[in-house]
């Protein structure tokens, strides 16, 4: 089989992708990944591996290809090419090593619903023997509600909380299971910035214990708590921790609609083209 | 009472508390799942298949069960594939079946019975035998929405988290559907197609607000459609009015009463302010 060289950033090597990674496996991996919608390519030669304890912002442009990357890992859709593991399993086939936390949190508000059923929710399964005594299940979501500072609001209905406190009890759902990787899409849209911080400390928490992939429109408050970035705009360039500086927090980029990755930009200097158009202008290419 | 006396007074009160139990379960399903219109697609396509009964002369709850699944299926299955265009259709599928039964009814030789009085129904005229299947599908519905209880409430508050678990959604929803559609033409037989719709979404409307489970709010639209039901007929029966269109007034008046209560006494909703 041909391997087509994978759209990713080197910063070194092209073995230098992952840092100190060869002890460890991979929770999750696309290879060569190509998916296209109506015809039109939304992802192509995509790679990315995430082992336990990475903490990965996903940020790119609208209709870039991001929510479609968590759709591949989450199984509900099929790469034309390429393949996508979890764990031992290919893609595809529901895991429960991930755990997932959409990013509406605030549709159907009005439902007949406790927090502490929308959070048992987490433990469903086609098998059903795998989907364990209820009393056993309450008492681990009772403990996870806990554990998100929420325990008091167990049995209150879903539309009577906080878009923030209906967000982790979405968490906690997705925390059923015991997951190794957590996919969040664009958690804190509605939360105010003080909000947010006190978001990310939490994922920082549980980060101990998951591997975190958290898909962000806004590079700001995240680069403080991430510890690598993805860029996803059709390719995907990855930047480990050590190209994460003080600079991105300071500057308000996301990446463009151009093919132009600003993070890399940022990380990197500026790209060809444009060195060339700032009349020779050097920044070392690290 | 003396009225008790009368076994068509009886079975209508019989009639009436199956029904409320049965259009109290499904009819939460139906709300929950916002799929009203659905349901009245369903309802109104079934009269097609009362017409081919008639014209072919099949036992008329034969008749009009096969087409309603095949319709219910059809509209499911246009719910699930064209979204935004699903209304329109079902909005055909209602009045062509409608008017289809009726032509039907029309070309059918011999005397026929008024298609318009599966309209309102008889629940005066009940005889034991409905009463007999009414209590048999009952416990048939109830039997599987217990058992399908956590799958159902899944596909109905968050469809998208269901399928990455792993639940076969879609096989679920035509599964609703299709009980829904048998549920809609059993009934109707009885209480008739006006009927039918009420007590689907009256009650299960008015005790959502204050229902926190699914099945809480079965149980609540089953007892609030009884209450319905056995007031409505004793307003018939007093005033000598039509028994359907009274539970339907009465039904009605009580849904104005709890808009009403909700504007001067909101249920809570306890916001804390915006945290992360």
């Amino acid at each position: 089989m041909n391997k087509r060289p994978c759209n990713r950033l080197s910063g070194g090597t092209a073995i230098g992708f992952q840092f100190n990674r060869e002890d460890e496996s991979p929770i999750a991996s696309l290879m060569d990944v190509d998916f296209s919608y109506n015809g039109q390519p939304v992802l192509s030669h995509v790679c990315l591996e995430i082992y336990p304890h990475d903490f990965i912002a996903l940020i790119g442009p609208n209709g870039g290809g991001k929510t479609t990357l968590l759709k591949l890992i989450l199984g509900l859709v099929r790469p034309d090419r390429g393949s996508v593991r979890v764990l031992d399993r290919s893609g595809g086939a529901y895991s429960p090593a991930i755990g997932y936390v959409p990013q509406n949190v605030n549709f159907n508000e009005d439902f007949p619903i406790t927090a502490m059923d929308v959070v048992l929710m987490g433990t469903l399964d086609p098998d059903r023997s795998r989907r364990g005594k209820k009393k056993d299940n309450m008492d681990k979501a009772m403990g996870l509600l806990e554990r998100l500072g929420i325990g008091s609001l167990a049995y209150q209905k879903i539309g009577e909380m906080s878009g923030g406190q209906r967000q982790r009890v979405l968490i906690a759902r997705s925390l059923m299971t015991r997951p190794r990787l957590l996919l969040l899409d664009e958690p804190t849209a509605s939360i105010d910035t003080k909000g947010q911080a006190d978001f990310y400390k939490l994922l920082e928490e549980l980060n101990k214990d998951v591997a975190i992939l958290v898909v962000s429109h806004d590079l700001f408050i995240v680069s403080n708590y991430v510890k690598s970035v993805a860029c996803v705009n059709k390719g995907l360039h990855y930047h480990p921790h050590e190209e994460i500086t003080g600079n991105m927090i300071e500057t308000m980029y996301s990446c463009s609609v151009e093919d132009v990755c600003r993070v890399q930009v940022l990380a990197h200097g500026m790209p060809k083209p444009a060195r060339q158009a700032a009349g020779g202008q050097t920044h070392g290419n690290i | 009472m003396g009225i008790f006396e009368f076994e068509f007074m009886r079975n209508a009160v019989a009639a009436g508390i199956l029904t409320s139990v049965i259009c109290g379960i499904m009819g939460t399903l139906v709300v929950v799942n916002r799929i009203v219109f659905l349901s009245g697609g369903i309802a109104h396509a079934a009269y097609g298949g009362i017409g081919l009964a008639f014209y072919f002369r099949l036992p008329v709850m034969l008749g009009t069960m096969v087409f309603s699944l095949l319709a219910s299926l059809l509209m499911a299955a246009v719910s699930l594939r064209l979204r935004h265009r699903a209304d329109t259709i079902i909005g055909v599928i209602w009045a062509l079946g409608m008017a289809f039964g009726i032509i039907l009814v029309d070309l059918t030789p011999g005397y026929n019975v008024d298609l318009m009085s599966y309209l309102f129904g008889s629940i005066l005229t009940v005889p034991n035998m409905d009463l007999y299947i009414m209590m048999g599908a009952g416990c048939v519905i109830l039997v599987v929405v217990v058992w399908f209880y956590q799958d159902l409430l899944a596909i109905s508050y968050d469809e998208e988290f269901a399928r990455i678990r792993g639940l076969p959604v879609t096989r679920l929803y035509f599964t609703l559907i299709a009980m829904l559609g048998l549920t809609i033409v059993m009934v109707i037989q009885v209480v008739g197609l006006i009927m039918v719709i009420a007590l689907l979404t009256i009650p299960p409307f008015i005790v959502e607000k204050y229902a926190n489970s699914m099945a809480k709010m079965m149980i609540g639209s089953s007892l609030l459609g009884t209450v319905f039901c056995l007031t409505g007929l004793w307003l018939s029966y007093r005033f000598d009015l039509t028994s359907g269109a009274t539970i339907i007034m009465v039904a009605g008046f009580a849904f104005l009463l709890t808009l009403a209560w909700d504007r001067i006494r909101p249920v809570a909703k306890t916001r804390a302010p915006q945290d992360g």
